[in-house]
């Protein structure tokens, strides 16, 4: 029996609008108002997390002047920290928000596949950080075993939080990848088999490749780190002993015997490189979008961004051993990973030319989301290079666990993406809420944010280099540490405070002009996606009125020789394309 | 097959590896089967990953463990009045699991046959069997735990990480299991109401399920393999 796919189907689905507050707002099945809520959601856990980071910056810059500050809360502040904006930020809202956005948007569907369980996958979403906060106020604190919660020591005597902190911790890890699977399959099925007629995968919009491969790699990658969970949770509730050797703790002998710390450390990093780009494919995907438009021109080189993205996808599940070149696992391993580390380095490299090559004779408008998204290019070739040090097993061992990974990290996967976050906020704030922002007050936001965090990470490399160790709550007095390490610690610390009172710029913004913002253009930007040519704006519950468009170009026709405008919509027929249409070589 | 390849709106593809990706990318949608058919099959390779981890897990343990490993066709060997007979247990229970699969079958053709009440028993037996699989499970964990005193922290008979992993396993699988009889209940009984003739007497949800339950029983053989013939 031949399936018809919903595009070719006689009858429209019909859609009842939702008319109560409560059905539009609060148990919505919209993906716009999911979005919404997921972004809402994710950037208040975020504030969380960024005042943690200034707590543990204040106790680094001025040691011992803050009396809350203790050596546990420290512990359990980077922790949070880091767990936080990893998980419940970056990924909830690059996918949750960001994919449930502009994925049917992009790929001109009415919804998500399968609308009530996208509306389930927020709630149990706020289920686990509901657990998580709730970590904060049981008896002993969150878990303070740092953000890869190993063991032994995460469940060992010791670390602060072992006795409710990690159990909550687990939990909400577990929760969170039941919402995630559930929103994630959701986003698979409706790229793979729910896109409007014309709308090709080669046609795809880079945004939605980048959120579509994040997807499959968090199905793939979250099982590690929920199988981790449950097997860490046994170990602490009933004493099994799948990770913990024997061991004699504060004089006791603990019951557990014969388990592998190191199998955790490989199961968490299986989770935790794809976690990497998870984070990353989204935010090279949006970012190709920005310049795209904000450049008046075609993405370069549009197949090989596509190429490149599956072939990080793939290749992510094979570099993961290179976080543990220092944990004792086989020396044997340490080149195998090294080599594939580097091998993925390439694909990730040539989607760098790419963008720049996209600027290059572009017709570039410096306007909000394009700051955004060239500070992106900076802060992430600058964390990619220092990526190819730490890559090599003879270079990481003296810099492990030093400010020069921290530095690394934060660059490659705290900064960059996040200035994508904001770029992407910036960019689709019109189309969210149909009202303009002030833009003056974005690029003021831009400046501050883009050379505070460089004050802050780009001395990080040094004291790395000076073997300044992270994770100690107290440097104390030592020989390798002169005075101008410890000043500047506490010139760090006042960028991470200048850093984050600047982000009350962006709230101010957003929040004034949600209220009393200048009604927005439809299509601002003159971008040639079809979320900007809905038939209304913001668009309403199903998205394209009575009739799905139709696409006829792929996304990115800008600046196109004898066309009127300097940017042809994807759904605009190729007969109007004056004088004899151009081919564009992508798909007929 | 040396003809030059046609998709279904009659566009010719191209030869080589460019006609694989321009059927694959074409419009509309990649796979032709319905939506909840692919998040299905969607599903399934992820829970492949998660099984997949835990039995690399269990091999892990296993072979890093510092005590002996128990013998398999001892612990899990059952006697009837006589001698103990090695995995007779665990062969019921992988005979009944298969059968399984079987009634399965038939119900997803009952099923596109519109024949609703062979679909429903066929489904109600599949449910029994399953249901009857988790019963016996029950009876092998109490014969294990209070017979042979076999926890998941310790055991009489070897290393610790005998019971820890094997509740844990078996256990996952057999809420699979749970879960999977579940659902069949729920498909049958809205099979025989008619619930899916009101929507367009589509019963693709019978083979929906129907993959579910396969996968389940293709899990339990590899459970099955690394537990009992290790």
């Amino acid at each position: 029996m031949a399936y018809v796919s919903i595009a070719d189907r006689d009858h429209e689905i019909e859609h009842h609008d939702p008319q109560t507050f409560i059905t539009k707002y609060i148990w919505s099945q919209d993906h716009k108002v999911i979005a919404i809520q997921y972004g809402l959601t994710a950037i208040f856990v975020g504030l969380i997390a960024l005042a943690l980071s200034v707590m543990m910056r204040l106790q680094l810059g001025f040691p011992d002047s803050f009396s809350f500050i203790t050596p546990e809360s420290y512990y359990q502040f980077v922790t949070m920290h880091g767990m936080i904006m990893v998980i419940y930020l970056l990924t909830a809202l690059f996918l949750g928000g960001f994919g449930n956005y502009l994925i049917p948007l992009m790929c001109g569907s009415r919804d998500m596949v399968f609308p009530y369980m996208n509306m389930l996958s927020y709630w149990v979403y706020l289920l686990s950080v509901i657990i998580l906060l709730i970590s904060f106020f049981v008896p002993g604190g969150a878990t303070g075993a740092g953000w890869t919660l190993y063991p032994p020591q995460a469940i060992a005597p010791g670390t602060p939080g072992i006795e409710l902190g990690i159990i909550l911790m687990l939990a909400s890890l577990a929760v969170f990848i039941v919402a995630f699977t559930m929103g994630g399959l959701n986003y698979v099925t409706t790229v793979l088999q729910a896109r409007c007629r014309g709308m090709t995968l080669m046609r795809l919009p880079l945004s939605v490749w980048g959120i579509f491969m994040a997807t499959i790699l968090g199905l793939l990658a979250f099982p590690a780190l929920l199988v981790s969970a449950i097997m860490m949770l046994l170990d602490k509730t009933i004493l099994t002993s799948f990770f913990m050797p024997a061991m004699i703790s504060a004089g006791e002998q603990l019951s557990h015997t014969g388990g592998s710390p190191v199998l955790f450390q490989h199961l968490f990093w299986f989770f935790g490189h794809p976690e990497v780009y998870i984070v990353a494919l989204p935010a090279f995907g949006i970012v190709s979008d920005i310049l795209s438009t904000h450049a008046r021109k075609n993405i370069f080189g549009y197949r090989m961004m596509v190429w490149a993205i599956l072939a990080i996808g793939g290749l992510s599940f094979i570099v993961w051993a290179h976080h543990m070149y220092v944990s004792g696992m086989n020396p044997y391993f340490g080149f195998f990973f090294a080599t594939t580390t580097l091998i993925i380095a390439v694909p990730t490299a040539l989607k760098v030319y790419n963008w720049v090559l996209t600027l290059w004779q572009g017709n570039i408008h410096l306007r909000v989301p394009m700051l955004f998204a060239i500070g992106f290019i900076f802060t992430f070739i600058h964390g990619g290079l220092t990526g190819i040090f730490l890559g090599n097993v003879v270079v990481d061992l003296p810099l492990s666990d030093t400010y020069f990974v921290v530095a690394h990290f934060h660059m490659v996967m705290g900064v960059s993406p996040v200035l994508v976050v904001f770029g992407a906020i910036y960019h689709w704030f019109p189309k969210m809420t149909g009202k303009m922002y002030n833009e003056t007050l974005g690029k003021w936001h831009f400046w501050m944010t883009f050379f505070g965090t460089y004050s802050i990470y780009l001395p990080m490399h040094y004291l790395g280099f000076l073997g300044v160790p992270r994770r100690y709550f107290s440097m104390g007095t030592t020989d390798f540490m002169p005075e101008s390490a410890h000043t500047l610690n506490t010139s760090i610390t006042i960028s991470a405070i200048f850093v984050a009172v600047t982000q009350l710029i962006f709230l101010y913004n957003m929040i004034v002009s949600l209220r009393s913002g200048k009604k927005s253009d439809p299509n601002p930007w003159g971008a040639a996606t079809l979320e900007w040519q809905t038939p209304d704006n913001p668009p309403k519950h199903g998205n394209w009125g009575h009739h799905l468009p139709e696409v006829h170009r792929w996304a990115y026709d800008y600046s196109v020789p004898g066309y009127p405008d300097d940017f042809i919509p994807q759904n605009v027929p190729a007969s109007a394309e004056a004088p004899a249409g151009r081919d564009h070589g992508i798909h007929h | 097959m040396s003809e030059a390849a046609v998709t279904d709106s009659g566009e010719v593809l191209p030869a080589g590896m460019n006609g694989v990706v321009s059927d694959f990318s074409a419009d509309k949608q990649s796979f032709h089967v319905p939506w909840g058919k692919a998040m299905m099959w969607i599903f399934l390779l992820s829970d492949t990953f998660i099984f997949s981890c835990f039995l690399i897990s269990y091999m892990t343990v296993r072979i890093s463990a510092v005590d002996a490993w128990p013998y398999p066709s001892e612990v899990f060997a059952l006697s009837f009045g006589g001698d103990p007979i090695p995995l007779i247990l665990i062969a019921i229970m992988t005979f009944i699991l298969i059968t399984s699969s079987g009634t399965m079958a038939l119900a997803v053709n009952m099923g596109y046959r519109k024949d609703r009440k062979r679909t429903f028993w066929l489904m109600i037996a599949t449910a029994i069997l399953g249901a009857s699989f988790v019963g016996m499970q029950a009876f092998e964990w109490t014969k294990l735990i209070v017979d042979e005193g076999i926890r998941p922290w310790e055991n009489p008979v070897g290393a610790a990480q005998f019971g820890a992993t094997f509740f844990m396993i078996t256990g996952f699988h057999g809420l699979h299991v749970s879960a999977g009889v579940i659902y069949l209940l729920v498909v049958a009984f809205r099979v025989k109401r008619g619930f899916y003739e009101k929507r367009g007497g589509n019963y693709e949800i019978v083979e929906i399920a129907g993959l579910y339950w396969h996968f389940v029983d293709l899990v339990w053989v590899f459970i099955f393999a690394f537990f009992y013939l290790w």
